[in-house]
Order: C-alpha cells, then sequence, then structure tokens
C-alpha cells in the first residue's frame, strides 16, 4: 500500500478542492437550503422592484421634460401680459425666441343637447402651442385643426360624463364651441386628475368671447418660450423674469426645474417604498439563519466525520460557507428574476399616478446592487449559525451526544460575535442609505431592532412562564407541549420571532389602511353638502338662493369671500418689509458663500406677503377650527379697528403675533384690522377654511363673492340643479361633491388594493421564514415523537402535543406581533400622516388568527413525519 | 510509535467529578496490531478518542509518532490526524452524500493532494469493490460499507491506524473477513493497528491485548510476556 515518497502527487492548491468536496458534500441538503434561501428572494425582488423602476421613472421624466412643460421656459402670471410684456415678447420673437400662449382657467362646461353640465379645466392656446411633447387625439386630425375656428377638444372622461359626442356643441360662458375631437394623450396629464378637473382645449382668441375672465377671476396667462440653442435658460430666466412678471404675481419655470422637482418627488417615494423592502429582506434574514440552523444540525455527524479524517476548522467552516453562498447566490438571483417581472408589470399598475410614460429597461445598477445587498444579508445570516461547527468536536464520531450540545459549547464564540456585530452594521447602513436624513435612518434602524428585541424578550419570558406555570395536573398533552417550549435546544425564540415579525408587517399595514381609509369616511360623512356653487357675485346671490329653494334642497351655508391684499404690518409697508427679508436673505447666502455664515435664519417668506388672501367674515369659529391663542370676536373694538383671527402657520410665515396690526387692502379700501386670536385649521376637511377670518362689522360692506354650499335629495336633483343655475348664471362654476367623494373612493379602492397586495406579499414571505424556524429542532422532534411511539402514544395523543406547542407560540408571537403593529400604526399616522388614531381591532384580530392558524399547519405538516416513522426506526438509530 | 503516559480523564458535571480513566499508560511501536478489551464503561473508548488526539486529556500525555498531542490545539490535532492517523469506526461513519470513491477520496482532498481519484479507486479494488465505486452507502451492505471505510482509512497512508468496534455492526463471517483485511493491510504497510472492542475473539487474534476495567489497565499481555 505504501508509496514511495518520491513518487507522491504533488500537493495542489487545497481550496479547488474544498469547492469540489462543498459541492459533492452538497447533494441532499440542495433543495431545503434553497427554500431556506428563498426567504430572502422577496426581499431581493423587492428592492431590484422599486429601485429599477424609479431609475426609469427619473429617465423618462428627464427624457421627457420639455414635453411635460410644453417648452424651454413657461412664464406664469396671474394677470393678463400688460402691453410691455406683449411688446417684450415680440422683440423676442424678432431675437430668434419662440413663444405661445396659454390661458388656463376653470370653468362650468355645458352640453346643450344633453344639459350635462361639469367643471372643466379650460386651456386656450395660441397656435405653435406646445413646442414640445405631441398632444394626440381622436380623430388624429382635430389637433391640427384646432385653430381653424371655435373648435375644442375635450378630455374623454367628459364626454362620458356628459353624454355629449364628437360634433355636438359645448358652451363655455357665453361662447359656443364645437367638439371636434377628444384628447387622448396630453404630455404630463396624471390620469386622476381628469376624474375631478378634466381638461379641454379652445383657441386663445375665443377666450374674450366667453365672457368669463372679468376682474377679480383666476387664471394663469402662460407664455411658453422655444429658446434658439445658444440661449442658456438660465441667463433668459434672470434676465427677463423682472419684465415678464411686472405688474402681476407668478414664476418662470424651466425644463430643468420641472424635472428636478419630480425626481425629488420621486426620490422620496422610492425610500419610503425601499424600506419597506429592506424590511422584507430583514425578515428574509430571519428565515436563513433559523433554517441554516436547522441545516447545521444535520451536518453534525459529517463535520465530526470531516475532523477525524484531518480537516481544521476552518475548512469545515468553508465548506458549509461555500454550500450557504451558493444556495444564497440562486436565492438571491430568483430575487432578482422576480424582481424584473415586477418592474415591467409597474407601469401598468401605476399608469394612472405616473405624468410620464414610463420606457421600462434593464438597470444593471439596481440589478447588481439588489443581488450584492441579498447575497451579502444571506451570508451573515447563514453564516451565524454555521460558524458553530468550526467547534464541532471529533469527537461526536465516537461517542454522539444530543444536537443541542454538539452545538451549544459556542456561546461566546467571538466569531459569533463579530458577527452579529456585522449584521447591527448592516442594518444600520441599509437604513441609512435609503433614508433622506440621518435621524430617519437611525429611526428606522432603532425600531426594526426595538421590535426585535420586544420580540425575543417576549419569548424568553415565554419559555420562563412555561417554565414555573406547569402543572402535574394537566392533561399529558398539554404539559408536553408546554414543555416544548423551554426544553434545550427550543425553537421558541425563532418561531416567535418570525410570526411577530410577520404579524407586524401586516399588522401596521392594515391599521394603517383602516385609520386612513376611517378618518376620510368620517369626514365625507360629516359634508352634509353636495353640491357647492362659487364664484357668486353678490347681485347674483339672491337669483341663485331662489333656484336653490324652488327645488326640494337644503341650503346649507353661504360663505362670503373677500379678495384681498396686505398693504401694511405694524404701520410698515409691505414693499418695505418684502425689501427687508430680501436683502437680508442676500446677505446670508454671501456669508454662506464666503463661509462665514450658518442656516438661514430669515423664516419669513415674501410669498405670504405679496399673495392674495381670500377671507371670510364670521361670527362663530367652524368645526374644523381650534382657537389656540387670544380671545374670538366678541364686542366691536373702542379704537374702531376691525378684528381678524389668523391660522397659526399663515401667522408665523408673516412674522406677525398677537395684538399686532395689519392693514388690508380690499380692492383699493384699506381695513386697519388687529390680530385678536390664532387658529389651528384642519386644512383636510370637506369644508371651506380660510387664513384670515374677519369680525362680520369689518367686511360687510365689502365687495364680495360668494361659496354656497347645498344638499339636494339625489344625483338628478345635483344635475338639475346645476343646470338651471349655469343656464341662467354662466360665470358661476359648480362643483358636484358626490363626484369627488366617488373619485376619491376610487383612489383609495387602488391604495387598499395595493396595500392588500402588500399584506399578501408579507404573508408569503412569512411561510418559508416559519418553515425555516420550524426545521431547527426537526430531528430532536422526530426523535422525540418516535420515541413517544414506541412507548405507545397514540397518533392523536402525538398531534395533541404538537397542537398545545403550536398554538402556544403562535399566539404568543401573534400577540407580541399584534401590539407591535398597533404601536407602529399609531406613530406612523402620528407623524407622516398627522391624523388620529385608533386601534383597528378588526383587521388587527383578523392578521393574527390567520398566522396562529399558520404556525399550527406548518407545526402539523412538518411534523407529519412523525406519524410516517415507526418506532423500529427509534431503535436502529442508535 | 504511540506513547501514552499517565493518561487520565475526568467530567465534571455540577458539583460531581466522574473519573472515566486513571493514570494509563503504555507504549506501542510501529506496526504492532494491539487490541484493547473490556467491558461496557471500562473507558477504552474515551482511551481511543485520547490516543487519537480527537479529545484532550484532563492530565498526562500522548506522543504520536514523536509529536506531542497534548500540547496542540485542535486545528494542529486535525493536521496531525490528517497526516498519520487513519479511522474505522462502528457504525462505518460514511459520509452519505458522497459515493463510494468520494468518501475515499475525502482525507486527500483535505489536503490538497493531487490524483485523489486514481489512488481511491486503486484502494477500493485492493479492498474487492472495484466495482462499485459509484455507490453510495445507502447502497451497499453493512460489510461493504465498513470496507470502503478501510480504503478510506488507509488513502492517506497512515502510520497508525484506530478501530473502534469494527465488526460491532457486522455478522460474524463478515466481521471475520474485515479483521482479515485488516491483518493483512497490516503486515503489508507495517501502519500500526489498534482495536477497541468488547468481543475476545477479535482480541484474541491480537498479537497483544490491553485489558481495562474501571478506567485503568488491568493487564497487558506485553508485559504479562515480558514477565
Amino acid at each position: 500500500m505504501a508509496t514511495p515518497a518520491s513518487a507522491r502527487p504533488r500537493r495542489a492548491a487545497v481550496w479547488p478542492r474544498l469547492f469540489a468536496l462543498a459541492w459533492r458534500e452538497s447533494r441532499t441538503a440542495r433543495r431545503r437550503l434553497l427554500l431556506y434561501m428563498s426567504s430572502i428572494s422577496l426581499g431581493v425582488a423587492a428592492l431590484v422592484a422599486i429601485d429599477s423602476f424609479s431609475e426609469n421613472v427619473i429617465q423618462s421624466v428627464h427624457e421627457q421634460s420639455r414635453a411635460l412643460l410644453g417648452g424651454d421656459i413657461v412664464a406664469t402670471r396671474n394677470a393678463a401680459r400688460t402691453p410691455a410684456v406683449d411688446s417684450l415678447v415680440d422683440s423676442l420673437r424678432a431675437a430668434g425666441v419662440a413663444s405661445a400662449t396659454s390661458t388656463n382657467f376653470v370653468s362650468m362646461a355645458l352640453v346643450p343637447r344633453t344639459g350635462g353640465t361639469r367643471l372643466v379645466q379650460v386651456h386656450a392656446v395660441s397656435t405653435g402651442y406646445p413646442f414640445y411633447g405631441v398632444i394626440t387625439t381622436e380623430p388624429a386630425s382635430a389637433w391640427g385643426q384646432l385653430q381653424s375656428g371655435h373648435n375644442i377638444a375635450v378630455d374623454p372622461a367628459l364626454l362620458v360624463s356628459l353624454d355629449a359626442r364628437i360634433g355636438d356643441t359645448l358652451t363655455l360662458g357665453q361662447a359656443t364651441f364645437v367638439i371636434t375631437g377628444s384628447l387622448e394623450n396630453v404630455p404630463g396629464d396624471i390620469g386622476i386628475s381628469a376624474a375631478i378637473g378634466p381638461r379641454v382645449y379652445i383657441p386663445e382668441r375665443f377666450v374674450e368671447e366667453t365672457q368669463l375672465l372679468t376682474f377679480g377671476s383666476r387664471a394663469d396667462y402662460q407664455t411658453i418660450f422655444k429658446l434658439p440653442s445658444n440661449v442658456a435658460p438660465a441667463f433668459f430666466m434672470a434676465r427677463f423674469r423682472p419684465r415678464l412678471l411686472a405688474g402681476a404675481n407668478g414664476n418662470l419655470q424651466a425644463a430643468g426645474y420641472n424635472e428636478s422637482r419630480l425626481a425629488s418627488a420621486i426620490d422620496q417615494l422610492h425610500d419610503y417604498l425601499a424600506l419597506v423592502g429592506l424590511i422584507s429582506l430583514l425578515l428574509g434574514g430571519i428565515g436563513v439563519a433559523s433554517g441554516v440552523h436547522a441545516f447545521a444540525m444535520r451536518k453534525i455527524d459529517p463535520v465530526a466525520i470531516l475532523r477525524c479524517l484531518g480537516a481544521t476548522s476552518w475548512q469545515v467552516l468553508t465548506i458549509y460557507t461555500l454550500q450557504a453562498a451558493a444556495m444564497g447566490l440562486v436565492g438571491a438571483l430568483g430575487g432578482v428574476v422576480l424582481g424584473l417581472g415586477i418592474q415591467f408589470l409597474m407601469p401598468m399598475a401605476l399608469e394612472d399616478f405616473l405624468p410620464v410614460d414610463v420606457t421600462v429597461h434593464l438597470e444593471p445598477s439596481a440589478i447588481l446592487l439588489g443581488l450584492g445587498i441579498g447575497v451579502w444579508v444571506a451570508l451573515l445570516f447563514a453564516m451565524r449559525p454555521l460558524v458553530a461547527l468550526r467547534r464541532v468536536s471529533p469527537l461526536q464520531a465516537i461517542r454522539r451526544s444530543a444536537d443541542a450540545d454538539a452545538l451549544r459549547r459556542t456561546r461566546w464564540d467571538p466569531l459569533r460575535i463579530t458577527l452579529s456585530l456585522a449584521i447591527a452594521v448592516t442594518v444600520l447602513e441599509l437604513g441609512l442609505s435609503r433614508a433622506d436624513t440621518i435621524q430617519r435612518g437611525v429611526a428606522f434602524t432603532a425600531g426594526i431592532a426595538g421590535a426585535i428585541g420586544i420580540l425575543w424578550m417576549s419569548a424568553a419570558a415565554l419559555s420562563w412562564t412555561a417554565r414555573r406555570m406547569l402543572r402535574p395536573t394537566w392533561p399529558f398533552p398539554l404539559r408536553q407541549g408546554v414543555a416544548s417550549l423551554y426544553r434545550p435546544g427550543n425553537q421558541t425564540r425563532a418561531v416567535v420571532l418570525a410570526l411577530g415579525f410577520g404579524v407586524f408587517l401586516m399588522g401596521t399595514l392594515y391599521q394603517v389602511q383602516h385609520n386612513i381609509l376611517t378618518s376620510l369616511d368620517n369626514r365625507l360623512g360629516e359634508a352634509r353638502a353636495n353640491v357647492v356653487f362659487f364664484d357668486v357675485q353678490d347681485a347674483q346671490k339672491p337669483g341663485i338662493d331662489s333656484i336653490i329653494r324652488a327645488g326640494t334642497n337644503e341650503l346649507i351655508e353661504e360663505t362670503p369671500i373677500v379678495a384681498m391684499r396686505i398693504s401694511a404690518i405694524n404701520g410698515r409697508p409691505t414693499t418695505d418689509i418684502v425689501a427687508d427679508i430680501e436683502r437680508e436673505r442676500r446677505e446670508q447666502r454671501a456669508a454662506r458663500e464666503e463661509g462665514r455664515g450658518g442656516e438661514r435664519r430669515e423664516r419669513r417668506g415674501p410669498w405670504a406677503l405679496r399673495r392674495e388672501f381670500r377671507s371670510t367674515y364670521r361670527d362663530s369659529l367652524t368645526r374644523s377650527e381650534e382657537l389656540v391663542a387670544g380671545k374670538w370676536f366678541t364686542a366691536p373694538l373702542p379704537n374702531g379697528l376691525g378684528q381678524v383671527s389668523l391660522d397659526s402657520s399663515v401667522a408665523r410665515e408673516l412674522g406677525v403675533k398677537l395684538n399686532d396690526t395689519i392693514s388690508w387692502n380690499v380692492q383699493g379700501v384699506q381695513v386697519p384690522t388687529v390680530v385678536t386670536s390664532l387658529r389651528e385649521v384642519k386644512w383636510s376637511t370637506f369644508a371651506p377654511n380660510f387664513f384670515a377670518v374677519f369680525d362680520p362689522a369689518s367686511l360687510a360692506k365689502a365687495p364680495k363673492q360668494f361659496a354656497i354650499l347645498v344638499r339636494a335629495p339625489d344625483a338628478t336633483a345635483i344635475a338639475r340643479l346645476q343646470r338651471d343655475v349655469i343656464a341662467k348664471y354662466g360665470s358661476v362654476s359648480s362643483l358636484d361633491l358626490t363626484l369627488v367623494q366617488k373619485t376619491v373612493t376610487d383612489v383609495l379602492g387602488k391604495v387598499i388594493m395595493a396595500v392588500r397586495f402588500l399584506a399578501l406579499i408579507s404573508l408569503g414571505l412569512s411561510v418559508p421564514v416559519l418553515f425555516s424556524a420550524v426545521a431547527a429542532t426537526r430531528r430532536e422532534r422526530l426523535r422525540e415523537g418516535v420515541l413517544l411511539k414506541t412507548l405507545g402514544a397514540t397518533r392523536r395523543q402525538i398531534g395533541r402535543i404538537m397542537l398545545a406547542e403550536y398554538a402556544l407560540l403562535g399566539t404568543l408571537g401573534a400577540l407580541t406581533g399584534m401590539l407591535l403593529s398597533t404601536g407602529s400604526a399609531w406613530a406612523t399616522m402620528h407623524w407622516v400622516f398627522r391624523q388620529p388614531f385608533s386601534p383597528a381591532i378588526g383587521p388587527a384580530v383578523m392578521v393574527a388568527g390567520a398566522m396562529i392558524a399558520l404556525s399550527v399547519a406548518i407545526g402539523l405538516l412538518t411534523g407529519r413525519e412523525v406519524f410516517a416513522e415507526t418506532p423500529m426506526a427509534a431503535l436502529r438509530a442508535n | 510509535m504511540l506513547i501514552a503516559r499517565d493518561l487520565s480523564k475526568e467530567y465534571r458535571s455540577g458539583d460531581n467529578t466522574l473519573a472515566v480513566l486513571r493514570d494509563v499508560s503504555f507504549s506501542i511501536p510501529q506496526g504492532a496490531l494491539v487490541a484493547i478489551v473490556g467491558p461496557s464503561g471500562s473507558g477504552k473508548t474515551t482511551l481511543l478518542g485520547l490516543l487519537a488526539g480527537l479529545d484532550a486529556p484532563t492530565s498526562g500525555q500522548v506522543i504520536l509518532d514523536g509529536a506531542d498531542m497534548t500540547a496542540m490545539d485542535e486545528d494542529q490535532r486535525a493536521q496531525l490526524r490528517g497526516e498519520k492517523v487513519g479511522f474505522v469506526f462502528q457504525s462505518f461513519q460514511l459520509i452519505s452524500t458522497l459515493t463510494a470513491l468520494e468518501n475515499v477520496q475525502v482525507p486527500l482532498e483535505l489536503r490538497g493532494e493531487r490524483g485523489a481519484g486514481e489512488r481511491a479507486a486503486e484502494l477500493l479494488r485492493r479492498v474487492g469493490l472495484g466495482d462499485r465505486l459509484d455507490h453510495f452507502p445507502t447502497q451497499l451492505s453493512g460489510g461493504e460499507q465498513q470496507r470502503v471505510a478501510i480504503a478510506r482509512a488507509f488513502a492517506n497512508e497512515p502510520r497508525i491506524l484506530f478501530a473502534d468496534e469494527p465488526t460491532g455492526n457486522l455478522d460474524s463471517e463478515t466481521g471475520a473477513r474485515i479483521v482479515e483485511l485488516l491483518e493483512s493491510l497490516n503486515r503489508e504497510s507495517a501502519t500500526t493497528i489498534v482495536l477497541v472492542t468488547h468481543d475476545l475473539t477479535l482480541a484474541a487474534r491480537a498479537e497483544r491485548v490491553i485489558r481495562m476495567s474501571d478506567g485503568r489497565v488491568v493487564s497487558d499481555t506485553l508485559s504479562e510476556v515480558a514477565v
């Protein structure tokens, strides 16, 4: 047998041989290991899908940013162009800057043939619009022919809601148009906005004919510019902004600005969704850890043999780490493929919410990142239980101790502690990379750590309690089941963690959804009115009132609205104050640029000082307001000044406190007032809310318009009422609130579906994770169950033992998860949505129940082997 | 070749101390065929573990081919085992996910040796399993499995081979053939063989028998002959 030393083969590298050995040795374990590793597939899929798709959207926005705007620069004013502006635009045109105009306003549209009326967004455009992007219509020729006469192109939803056809006439104010086409695609159109205010396009030269834009009407007057290639947008904006906006409020937008605004909105949404993906990944990691722990138990024997045959502890660790890494890679690749599938489906699901047509294509960086993170997380979580294998004694080959003892010596293993730290650092790093601020990232990590910690402690508490609570008088199956909770090597912590986390995820989703819906329902319910008329002139009010009363309608409220601007605060004219603010801002900017200054200290905004306020007068507070400072109006002031109550955030913006004086310019008339109170306003209710509310005496004689809230008995009455009013008073707009409610409900329906889908994914994720957790003590249970059978236990008794154990585990995990989800739902409602929270018992119990059932099912499923094994197996095993 | 000096092993469980081996000393020259016998609980398996470096004694020394194993850590002992020690177990201890050929290759692969496949095939032919190279342990009979185990034990050309109840799970006829195989390999390659067994008929075939009882050596035929 001996070979002379000279003839002995040369030593090759050990590592290639280890690869081969690792591969061969994994033969029967591959499927199981793959099942454990699939726990991370969903997390990887989520990350890849979200990262890839948001890249696609940003890319599409970039490509279409000019089409979204329609030009290179858009100047928007809230008042018509002055002759000075017109002559500027003319000379720009002569210099090569093409321009078009668009006047945008809101109006009631009426189709005389059917009598249908609807509030619409009117875009009155000149020739040349848009310079970029294409507006397509059906028939295709309709857009090209728009300017040739009294033509109108409408949103297809409008045709449906007005029961109109191509060829019908449609009136806007005093002008009549012919519907020549429906809009198929308008760049930048967000699908759902059409439900609230459908768009119509008319030639701009007919705006005057409608007689809708009288003094005080709101409209946006846009001038769209197409710059020659040698003119930079920034230069144009800086040079011409003051002149283009002279005599009005407004802004200049460049395509890039729009794009970066959109991009940052998309980024925020992406980060938020990515956090969800991260949580799935972490839950998957827990599944991997449990499963690999079970895997390691099965490998104690082969490891002992290898150690006898001369394998060092590092060779052993390498072999099994290679196996875990290979399966982790496959699991992560599976996740990538799934994620790509989701990415390609996303445009279809989200098309109503996106402002651009998104071209979906592969994003290699997102794929590689998702894959890398998935493999890393899988490897970290897998190695933690695996490192115990390197300490398995070769003595196990000749004298076998219990699984738990064989691996138990390793509790204070420095390598294991290092891995735990690496996991913590990874979680923190991932959280920080996705959150937009450090605080959010740390809060996310702390939240996850807290949830895991609480679950861990409750599991430990269960084990502790079980041991002390056990009573000899209990029936045997119950005692045995309870004893399983604290016996050496029990799976209590792993199962409670896996189960509890799943309940936590799903419970949070459902509770938040429930709360948002309930609060919306409440608010919708609170709004008794179902029709609102606005822009009602003082002189028109009596006539409209009688039309309303002629039907069986209920007049709910008539709110006066007075347009005004601030002319002075505490005696100082606003122009001076604005100049001060801008000077201070310039100084601070200069200081920052020179490295001297710090943050922005100037908190007042010039916007609040320059804008038009639409205010009202009342003698009482409404349900949506709360007094937070000062006193409500009682008697008139002795000095004859008016009294005003401001919304507290606007007061901050203006830099105004209680007892300051504000002088208002109400269409030329100065109205001096004292700030006598501040209010906290709930802006999201369905009632008119105001920044400034005056005492009735100050404004009763001012020129005003009214918003009239009405309750009509049914849909037909609503339609009839709207038709009757607009027929007589064409400049009055009305909104069918039930339509708005329906749209909101529709949108919510989609959101609910998305939430259900996410919850289902969470459930789907929990299954492999639970399987892995339960698999850990499979061998012990098998041995024990078979032994019990040998001693005379029936299948029924064994079934009851398992039922007791898993029911207890499931209940504890579900309960803890439920409590945690209530806490996180509260935090979400409080900090993110700023709405009140009430725990949703129904959904929480439902989720908990589902998970308990799942836990019992999985327990019994994996326990079915015990039923199948014969007692002989127990005798042979030793 | 193998020297045991004042070996003792104690196990602690709570406040209790259990002495499994007490002051065991002997030496075994190269090429010897030695049997260690004793009833169940006599400490012979524990002694085997210490002699093979699978475990560390509470006190005393084990010197294998000049190397003091008690002064080494786990990994150093593992490497020594890989170079100089072969094992045969009562329950064969083949890795169930590897074929017969791959099982025999393991010690060579752990040391990164080239040509592991050819050598393993040669060894299996030598033990009469040339036609079973690709079979898994579950497809082999008990005797065949033990022969694979023996082939594996000789793969790295060990200086010493430890066999723990090698015939314990086999019928008498198969067991006898296994022992014959061990004896012939011992003669051909001058490998020291240390057998642990409670089977006295098997023990009788060894040239030296060390009898254990209650953790001590109670008789040693070598010293008896000398005496």
